[in-house]
């Protein structure tokens, strides 16, 4: 049903991954998409591809859910690297009618699918193995020197943990009413576009009724439990670096000087 | 003559993920016209996923579902058709009125069923004052009302497209005990206007005995005992072994049995039990 749609959904486990801070994780993980931006030639692809394959190892995720969350990029990936295997320049190899592959152009497409494939790897990596209060949580102490400016940085956190908090609820909920209206007799499948639209109505609004309780039941509780925003909040779980956190930061670093040795090195690919 | 029959139905939620979970395993049974069934089980048992496929909500993983004889899986087309004929309440029914007024919210059925106007008007009063809702609140918003005539209004909903076969899922949670023992009086006596199949799901054992000409028992997704609440309701222990118990007035009456005194342990209701306790008076001349 519509529940089964979550992807990149938190999976609990006990691996070095699931342990690290997430703030840490967060970090790590840009620090991933720039070094897979600025791989420009093979070794140095090949370092990061290393990289991930050793994160996603120590992942405590089963290989099944890595392959799942590529699945539904495969279309992309396809599309771009075809599309690039026509921009290279130099000498052509192949020609056919105004379209002509070259050797660059091959390298390109190369680039572009390992680099799009590494990114969603490391990105379900993160979602895999980090739950969304801790995501959310880690974010919000990452961002909290944009309180200079003036950012409401708690209350943005805030919305988005709620926000993620009440996705399952509300998808059990439509699931629901669904249910209900269709045992009056409810007609989804057939008619115009018109006639389908309408037939949403008795869905969409208990839903919304429902959703807007819900928020006012929520306020109330956390008025009724003293909530007044950011201002003066301690936390319950604090976060501190580990001794497995510095291993992450050296095996970043590591990974970092590999990437960049590899650049200055050897000529660029691309 | 049955109404409903129902062989090696089985339902299984999530098939070929993780979270693949058997809820209704193997279910034999037939229901015959005219009878009040009562649903019991504890929580998580199946019986809300039990009741879904009587009506082609969810459709069974293997088995099937006979309504007066015919395979209501027979054409899946004409699904909407059974839903007519089989009317499910839901558990906390009232969180999905929907429309402007609480008659265009009963009319909802009728009005998917094709009916015409005047026919309409008919059968939402009537379906009104079966549920008790009074003429004045029809004319309100569904959101104006209470809890307890939202549930009457999302009741009326369901009555006004005149099932055969009338599902309700724990009608009576969280009612206060008034509410509660008027709303089964009304079920009772909409069920004797009418005459037609009741089957109620129930967490109250008290509300069970007092309504239901037989008593489904459903344990893990499996059918555990189907029999007239006496014959139920006498076997306390394995009821409880259930998770499930006897109610109150029953299990006093066990003990008084059990302390020697000379009464029958398939006592059910406060009534029947003065009665009881009446006439073991007499008979040892104490009054
Ligand atoms: N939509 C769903 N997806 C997955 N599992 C479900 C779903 N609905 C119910 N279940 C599971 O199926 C089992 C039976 O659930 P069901 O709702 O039929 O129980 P019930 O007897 O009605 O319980 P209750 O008395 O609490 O209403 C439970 O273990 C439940 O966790
Ligand atoms: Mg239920």
């Amino acid at each position: 049903m519509i529940r089964d749609v979550a992807l990149g959904q938190y999976m609990p486990g006990k691996g070095i991954v699931h342990k690290a801070d997430p703030r840490l994780k967060i970090l790590v993980l840009i620090a991933f998409i720039v070094l897979i931006f600025c791989s420009f030639n093979f070794a140095a692809l090949g370092v990061v591809t290393a990289a991930v394959a050793v994160v996603i190892a120590l992942s405590d995720i089963p290989l099944k859910y890595y392959f799942k969350s590529l699945k539904v990029i495969i279309f992309i990936v396809v599309i771009t690297s075809v599309i690039n295997m026509f921009y290279g320049t130099g000498e052509p190899i192949f020609r056919f009618w105004i379209l002509k592959i070259t050797m660059s152009g091959i390298y390109r497409a190369i680039f572009v699918t390992v680099r799009i494939i590494l990114l969603i790897l490391v990105s379900s990596c993160l979602t895999f193995t980090t739950s969304p209060t801790d995501l959310t949580d880690a974010i919000e102490r990452l961002m909290k020197p944009l309180k200079f400016f003036h950012v409401k940085v708690h209350e943005i956190a805030m919305m988005m943990t709620i926000a993620l908090r009440f996705v399952p609820t509300l998808l059990e909920e439509t699931d629901k009413i669904m249910s209900a209206q269709k045992a009056r007799g409810a007609d989804m499948e057939s008619g115009g576009l018109i006639k389908k639209v309408r037939a949403l109505t008795p869905i969409l609004i208990p839903l919304f009724v429902s959703a807007f309780r819900r928020a006012y039941e929520l306020a109330m509780a956390m008025e009724c439990r003293c909530y007044q925003g950011g201002d003066g909040r301690t936390r319950m779980k604090s976060l501190h670096l580990q001794k497995h956190d510095f291993f992450c930061i050296l095996f970043t670093a590591a990974i970092l000087a590999g990437v960049v040795l590899c650049d200055v090195f050897i000529a660029a690919a691309i | 003559m049955s109404i409903i029959e129902v062989k090696d139905l089985c339902f299984t939620y999530g098939i070929k993920t993780p979270f693949e979970k058997k809820a209704v395993d193997s279910l034999n049974l037939s229901i015959n016209e005219g009878e009040i069934i009562g649903l019991i089980g504890h929580t998580g048992s199946g019986k809300s996923t039990f009741v879904q496929m009587l009506n082609g909500l969810i459709r069974p993983t293997s088995g099937q579902v006979f309504l007066n004889g015919e395979d209501i899986w027979a054409k899946p087309k004409e699904i909407r058709k059974i839903r007519f004929k089989v009317g499910m309440v839901f558990q906390y029914p009232e969180y999905q009125l929907f429309d402007e007024t609480v008659y265009d919210d009963i009319a909802f059925g009728p009005k998917n069923m094709g009916l015409s106007g005047e026919k309409i008007d008919a059968t939402v009063k009537k379906a009104a004052k079966f549920s008790g809702l009074s003429e004045k609140l029809l004319k309100k918003s569904p959101f104006d009302l209470s809890g307890g005539e939202k549930r009457r209004a999302a009741i009326a909903g369901v009555i006004a497209m005149d099932p055969d076969v009338l599902v309700l899922d724990e009608p009576t949670a969280g009612l206060d005990p008034k509410g509660k023992s008027l709303l089964l009086s009304q079920i009772n006596s909409y069920h004797r206007e009418r005459n037609n199949t009741v089957i109620i799901v129930s967490h109250s054992m008290e509300d069970i005995a007092q309504i239901a000409d037989r008593v489904l028992v459903m344990n893990k997704g499996r059918l555990e005992m189907f029999d007239t609440p006496k014959k139920i309701f006498a076997q306390a222990e394995k009821l409880e072994s259930m998770g499930l118990r006897v109610p109150q007035i029953t299990k006093i009456m066990i003990s008084l049995k059990e302390k020697g005194y000379d009464v029958s342990d398939g006592v059910l209701t406060v009534e029947q039990a003065f009665c009881e306790i009446v006439s073991l008076l007499k008979k040892e001349g104490k009054i």
